[in-house]
This record gives C-alpha cells, structure tokens and sequence, in this order.
C-alpha cells in the first residue's frame, strides 16, 4: 500500500499509521515533521509551502519506490501539508512498516532526507519584518 | 521557436508571473535556456541551485527543449 497525498488542510498522524498498519508488520515508524518558531534566533511568525503538484506526487513515488526495493517495506504513506501554516503545525508526515524496525527507522529516514532534496516542494519563511525563501541562496 | 516557462517559489517572484512564454533560437537544451535565464534575470546567479523539469521530470542540461514545451524552473527545493 501506498498512500501518498499532498493536502491544504491540517495533518494528523492517525490515517497515516491507519495506511501502513498491517499484521506482518514488526514496527511502525512514524515521523512527524513541525513548524519550529525560529531560524537562527529570527522569529519566524509563519511558514507557507507551495508544490508543483503532478511533479512532487511523482518524486514521492520514486522514493516510495526506492523503500521497496531497498528496505522491503509492507506499506509506505506520505502526507505534505501546502499553504499556510502556523508554529507548531506539521507540515509532512511519513509513516513506514516493515517486519522490523530496524528498517523502518531506515526507511523512514531515508524518505525525510530524500524528500528534502529532490521533491518540488517550497517553503518561505514569513518573520515579523519580512520573508524569505528557504535554501533558495547558498 | 517558444517555449512555456513556468516558475515556483523563489523563481515566480524573480521572473514575475507564474508563467510566461519565451522565444528562444533553435535547437536550445536545458544548459541554453539556463544561460538566457542568467542573463536576463541576474537574480538567478546568486541562487544555490536552478535546476529544470520537463514531463515532471529533472532533465540535465544535454536535454534539447522542443517547441511547445512546458519547462518547469525548479529553485533549491526546501520541502518538509
């Protein structure tokens, strides 16, 4: 099973664990990414994600694929949250089973930094005096 | 010939609207249109990456762009 999804409403934990439960699973592993209130001790007030949507389903695919040939996983769901949101909201979630966890932390691993590199996914850090883009300048 | 451009993120604000059309000398890869974005749009230099997708998929500068094509400027990807 793979649930790979990328929403404008609020994001929980529950369907994604629902997603990839499965009674040959050992171990569930389940990340749950936040918005954090600071970058380098600027206040940040908001984050707003924008996506080239057909383009980051297709890459989450890729990395959904490569869980399966490298870490045999039984199901994989990854949720990302587009617009804007607020401190302490959660912007993407990634939920793996396997048949141990050994792999499933892996995996889930993986799939957090993979997603960080390649999907086309964007965020702009809004501040009380001003915005910027993320990573978008070395 | 022309092409689509399309932008996201850092790239939308640099080149204006979300999309525009763009008329470039045939034939013209990836590389070609990287250099004429350079150019045009100085802004583009000081990012950390631009990389470009057509099809939904990255392409590498070898990549010839057809007439017609939506070419997708992709600025460094900050998801999660």
């Amino acid at each position: 099973m793979r649930d790979i999804q990328i929403l404008d409403t609020p994001l929980t934990t529950q369907p994604c664990h629902d997603a990839v439960a499965d009674p040959a699973a050992g171990g569930i592993v389940v990340f749950v990414g936040a918005v954090r209130n600071q970058t380098k001790g600027r206040k940040v007030v908001q984050l707003a994600f924008e996506s080239y949507v057909p383009m980051a389903l297709k890459e989450m695919g890729k990395i959904a694929d490569t869980l399966s040939q490298k870490w045999g996983i039984l199901h994989v769901s990854i949720h990302h949250r587009v617009g804007v949101l607020e401190i302490g909201e959660i912007p993407v979630i990634i939920a793996v089973s396997t048949p141990h966890r050994q792999a499933a932390f892996e995996a889930c691993q993986y799939a957090i930094d993979t997603l960080k590199e390649t999907v086309p996914i964007w965020k702009k850090e809004i501040f009380e005096d001003g915005t910027v883009w993320v990573s978008a300048h070395p | 010939m022309k092409i689509k451009l399309i932008a996201f993120g850092i790239a939308k604000e640099i080149i204006g609207p979300a999309e525009s059309d763009l008329e470039v000398k045939t034939p013209c890869n990836i590389g070609d249109l990287k250099r004429i974005l350079m150019t045009q749009y100085h802004e583009f230099k000081k990012l950390q990456s631009i990389k470009f997708a057509i099809n939904e998929d990255y392409q590498e500068d070898h990549f010839q762009i057809h007439e017609g094509d939506e070419v997708v400027i992709i600025p460094p990807v900050s998801g999660g």
